[in-house]
């Protein structure tokens, strides 16, 4: 297993975020949704960019995630940079890490940053799962390239008679991406596997879909989401909050919904799982010379970050093998972070990632450790909610998670956080931020 | 070869391939268009190369921006009689019939305006080839000027791609692009800018298959169809003008009827019906309007003001518009308001006008880009141009400038869309007084061309030259007018309308009123556009102008307006409304209004019209003309109030205003500025 450095080097320059924004996480709702994944991204964007004391004309490059962006948005980060005015001269370029694509283009845009590539990046993440494709299977593409031949009636007529009902069964595109192809399990059922290993029963996962909810509704109430951007619609609608948010949600409601993936016996529901959104959050970073000559205010600093990789079959369990390595390297106990944000999957994988580092077992065979991390205590975890309560579009989370445990940090006047995910395929990532550069 | 004091206008080269080019750049303007002079230089080349051995010959345009955008209209103003006329065009007859006949392949190489004779002369071309790029217009709207084709377009066109695509064209004055002029068989191919060259040069080394229309336009071409298409193509073109109004699009039907089935009797029956409309009143009037128009866009050549980015404070009808206009016409814009509730009904009418005007997603998009909901106001900062549009409410709007002033750049245009409240008053909350300019722009904003620039004593001259610039900008016509009640357009439009109002509350059926405006040659009856402006507002502008003019609002509108009837927008006003139509009684063509009705109505537009003068609203009569015009529709045909009471006897005219003095009262007293009419 290839592993970074267990020590920092000291060569790197420190990176800075200045400001970030999102949309709303708008629920899918059985239809494409009123945004694609570039009206998403230009829409948390552009006012961003407007309240700046720089030009758009002035970044060096913009880098987003995104798992599956629309036809038209191939290379959808140019797009989004051209639309919100950066100019044809400033680059950019599309990262695509499963449901960490969002951490990965910050952290590509960090380490830029940090070796003196770049001084001032846009970055971030956007999907719009759902205008996720509808696809023809094989057979069906097979035939429209022999219907595409047929020049006489005959030879129609002939293909015609080939063709079948099942030819016309469509593939969910988004279905299959929620899958592994390896180890041919739905990402919902990794999760059982995980509540399964870990010993966490369905009613545990419900408190903590509850939780993530009441969060959410407390943080709205108080205005803790002021990253969020309004969108506006053709159609003359305002967008202005997560809207998968449930207010009424009870461990009654909870409990009634039955499990999706393991049909019969299974645990994991809709309701305890994150929601299919839509949604975009982009971060400006920058490096000292960028702040001091522009002027910026700092919100904070990406201090590190780990990438993990685990057992496909059991990937929600990837942050805690990020978690413990980027706590070493920067040799802090994991007391010493202040807030969490663990991106909710799905509850069960939240608690199951919460239990291996606490696990002394698991901490000696999977980390190569001889005692447990230590155990991330809930009230600092997911403190305004998460995936379960305003959804996971798998492009953006990552920025989301990041842009707001920076809020956080802010508001509390704490000092380090760490903000992770888990990623479809068997991976984990986490990012250390500090308010200050240490 | 040809020599060298023909090669003024147009310049000729034979390359390689012995395929001469021949462009027009026409000196010392910057379109080009085709005066007298123009087309006979154009003949002289035209006879030296019927006997030049060439393979082809390509027409072009040496100006970037366009190919030819007509015949000299400033030549028409010149015509002393209809044999004058009939000269001119048969004299141009001659040498388009000489480039038709030409024995080798001729090309017209199309970019931007093709429109009239332009358009006339590449029809005489064997093939056309345009640019595909948006800024291609291709047409002949010679109705629009009150005549019809005459350098042999009436014939030409028909015959190239048929009557029933030809007609309807022509009838209404229509334009084109180069696509849609493709698919109509207008032209042979519409290709991108990088391919015009390779296109011509193709076509004249290789000539296809000239384009001809089907078998069916041949069938409806026919001497005993064409009466029968006709009828049903006068009725179309009665729906929209009246044959007293606008004679030339009936013309040009008795035209095609009687003689479309020989081009030559055609041409010199086109010639003959031509000369006979351009020295009628109504082309000459229209033709005055054209120049009007031309001498209000001159107003933005003042100042090379350009602004890139435009900030609208107040997302309701108005201000929503105007950005949303703005937005189209290429700027970055802003648009503020209280809250993103506010913004949103504005986007949903911003992306339906997108739709409807740029069609492709792409452009729908980028125009959607460029157009900012900003509730925090970021863009103040950013903007060139920063318009308020809030409601009518003097302190509000005065806060709002001290919020506004110390953040926006130093040269920034500040503009206010107010109709009622007077700059002076306005001007004292800024600390530079002399940057508050108003832009009053008419609703709605898409399709209201005229924009009155208002200028108090204090405004600096120089900035109300860059808010002329800037509504050239967005392509509306600026018209200075000075800082009083009502400015220029709603001063004058109110008394009429308040008359009409009257009349109605006396007993005088809302039909007939309509009827006798529509007839005079308004374009919607004052009943009927008053319930379209909202009844609400009419009044709120009647009781601003009555404060310092001295009207009277009738009973009618306000009793209308506090039982909630406001119009067209509430289903109810005068008319009640069915899908936004109102549903007037039939009124047969016997009935007959009061003899006064129509007098009742124009005289008050040109007693306060002469009042607008006399104080200087606005600079000159040609001015007053082309703001009415173009503000309120006033019949174009007779070319403004001031200029058809000019055209009148006005010794009669005084009499008629006292006489309606001594029936109506005070509000028929003519203004002192009948004293100075001869």
């Amino acid at each position: 297993m290839a592993q970074r450095s267990s020590v920092k080097t000291s060569k790197m320059r420190p990176v800075y975020v200045v400001d970030g924004s999102r949309t709303p996480f708008l629920k899918a709702r059985g239809k494409p949704g009123p945004f694609i994944a570039s009206d998403l991204a230009v829409g948390a964007g552009r006012q961003l960019l407007a309240r700046q004391p720089f030009e758009a004309t002035e970044f060096d490059e913009v880098i987003l995630g995104c798992v599956m962006p629309g036809p038209d948005e191939a290379n959808i980060a140019r797009v989004v940079a051209l639309r919100l005015g950066c100019g044809q001269r400033v680059t950019a370029w599309t990262v695509q890490r499963n449901c960490a694509s969002g951490m990965q283009a910050l952290d590509c845009a960090a380490t830029n940053i940090a070796t003196g590539r770049a001084d001032l990046i846009l970055a971030g993440g956007t999907e719009a799962m759902s205008h996720a494709p509808i696809l023809l299977g094989p057979d069906m593409v097979n035939w429209l390239g022999d219907w595409s031949k047929a020049k006489s009636l005959g030879q129609r007529l002939k293909a015609l008679g080939q063709l079948r009902p099942a030819h016309l069964k469509p593939i969910i595109g988004l279905m299959r991406g929620l899958s592994d192809p390896i180890v041919g399990l739905s990402m919902g059922q990794t999760a059982e596997n995980l509540a399964w290993r870990f010993k966490i029963d369905r009613e545990r996962m419900d408190a903590f879909a509850m939780q993530s909810h009441q969060r959410l509704a407390a943080a709205q109430d108080a205005g803790h989401l002021s990253e969020i951007e309004a969108l506006y619609d053709s159609r003359g609608h305002v967008h202005d909050q997560d809207d998968g948010l449930r207010r009424d949600t009870s461990m009654a409601g909870l409990a009634k919904p039955r499990p999706v993936f393991d049909r019969h016996f299974g645990m994991v529901t809709a309701g305890n799982s994150a929601q299919i959104t839509d949604g975009a959050a982009l971060l400006i970073l920058a490096s000292e010379d960028a702040i001091e000559k522009h002027n910026l205010p700092v919100l904070g600093c990406i201090a590190d970050s780990e990438w993990s990789g685990v057992d496909p079959a059991q990937m929600g369990l990837g942050p805690a093998n990020a978690i413990a390595p980027l706590l070493k390297r920067n040799r802090m106990a994991l007391e010493k972070i202040d807030y969490w944000e663990i991106n909710e999957a799905f509850a069960t994988q939240v608690l199951a990632v919460i239990a291996a580092l606490n696990d002394v077992e698991y901490c000696r065979t999977e980390l190569d450790r001889r005692t447990a991390v230590g155990e991330i205590d809930e009230a600092c975890l997911n403190v305004d909610g998460g995936g379960v309560s305003l959804g996971h579009p798998v492009g953006a989370s990552g920025a989301r998670i990041v842009l707001h445990l920076l809020h956080v940090l802010k508001r509390t006047n704490s000092q380090r956080g760490i903000a992770s995910l888990c990623i479809g395929g068997g991976q984990g990532g986490a990012m250390l931020l500090t308010r200050n550069k240490d | 070869m040809v020599d060298n004091k023909n090669d003024k206008h147009w310049h000729i080269h034979t390359d390689e391939d012995n395929i001469t080019w021949l462009t027009l750049d026409k000196v010392g303007t910057s379109t080009n268009v085709l005066s007298v002079e123009v087309i006979a230089e154009l003949d002289s080349h035209l006879i030296a190369l019927a006997k030049e051995p060439v393979k082809g010959l390509v027409i072009q345009s040496g100006k970037e921006k366009g190919f030819i955008a007509g015949a000299d209209i400033k030549e028409f103003l010149k015509v002393r009689g209809t044999n004058d006329a009939i000269e001119m065009m048969r004299g141009c007859h001659t040498v388009f019939d000489r480039l038709e006949a030409l024995p080798f392949p001729t090309v017209a190489l199309i970019n931007g305006f093709c429109l009239g004779g332009g358009m006339e002369l590449v029809l005489a071309c064997r093939y056309r080839i345009a640019d595909e790029n948006p800024s291609v217009r291709l047409g002949l709207p010679e109705v629009m000027l009150g005549i019809h084709p005459g350098f042999g377009g009436s014939m030409r066109l028909p015959r190239l791609i048929g009557p029933v695509n030809a007609m309807p064209l022509m009838l209404s004055g229509r334009t084109v692009s180069a696509r849609a002029a493709y698919k109509l068989g207008m032209v042979d191919y519409a290709v991108p800018t990088r391919q015009m060259i390779r296109a011509a040069r193709a076509i004249i080394l290789k000539p296809p298959q000239p384009k001809q229309p089907g078998r069916l336009q041949h069938f409806l071409s026919h001497r005993l169809i064409r009466p029968l298409l006709g009828m049903y193509m006068r009725r179309s073109v009665a729906q929209r003008v009246s044959k007293k109004h606008y004679p030339a699009p009936y013309a040009l039907l008795d035209l095609w009827i009687k003689h479309s089935d020989d081009p030559r009797t055609m041409l010199a029956e086109e010639a003959a019906s031509v000369a006979r409309l351009v020295v009628g009143d109504t082309a000459q009037n229209l033709i005055r309007v054209f120049f009007l128009q031309e001498q209000l866009k001159s107003l933005g050549h003042d100042s090379d003001f350009h602004a890139h980015h435009v900030h609208v404070v107040g997302a309701g009808v108005m201000g929503g518009d105007i950005a949303a206009w703005c937005a189209l016409s290429g700027l970055q814009v802003t648009l503020q308001d209280q809250s993103p509730e506010r913004i949103a009904p504005a986007i949903k009418r911003a992306h339906d006008l997108f739709k409807k005007r740029l069609r492709l997603p792409r452009l729908v998009q980028a125009a959607m880009d460029r157009l900012r909901p900003d509730v925090s106001g970021e863009g103040v900062a950013q903007a060139d141009v920063v318009i308020e549009a809030i409601f009518e409410n003097a302190e509000a709007k005065e806060a709002l400038y001290r919020e506004l002033e110390p953040r926006m750049k130093a040269d920034a245009l500040l503009a206010t869309n107010t109709s009622s409240i007077p700059l002076e008053e306005l001007g004292k909350a800024l600390s530079r007084p002399e940057r508050l300019v108003g832009l009053h722009f008419f609703n709605p904003v898409a399709k209201m061309k005229l924009v009155e620039i208002v200028h108090s004593t204090q405004t600096d001259a120089k900035v109300a030259q860059q808010a002329a610039s800037f509504t050239r900008q967005i392509d509306r016509l600026p018209l200075p007018v000075q800082s009083s009640p009502g400015f220029l357009v709603n001063r004058i439009l109110m008394p009429y309308l308040l008359e009409a109002v009257v009349m109605e509350s006396e007993g005088v059926q809302p039909e007939l009123i309509d009827r006798a405006a529509v007839d005079f040659g308004m374009p919607m009856g004052p009943i009927e556009l008053a319930d379209t402006v909202g009844l609400d507002i009419c009044l709120s502008v009647a009781e601003i102008l009555s404060a310092s003019l001295g009207t009277t609002v009738p009973d009618k509108l306000r009793t209308l307006v506090n039982a909630g009837n406001l119009g067209r927008k509430s289903g109810r006003g005068f008319y009640a409304y069915k899908k936004g139509k109102p549903e007037k009684a039939k009124i047969d063509k016997e009935t007959e209004a009061p003899a006064d009705v129509t007098d009742r109505m124009v005289y008050s537009i040109l007693n306060e019209a002469l009042a607008c003068l006399r104080e200087g609203v606005v600079d000159t009569a040609d001015h007053l003309d082309a703001g009415i015009i173009f503000g309120t529709g006033f019949a174009p045909f007779r070319g403004g109030p001031m200029h058809y009471l000019r055209s009148q006897d006005v010794s009669v005219m005084k009499q008629r205003i006292e006489s309606l003095a001594q029936t109506y009262g005070e509000r028929f007293k003519p203004d002192e500025g009948w004293q100075e009419l001869k």
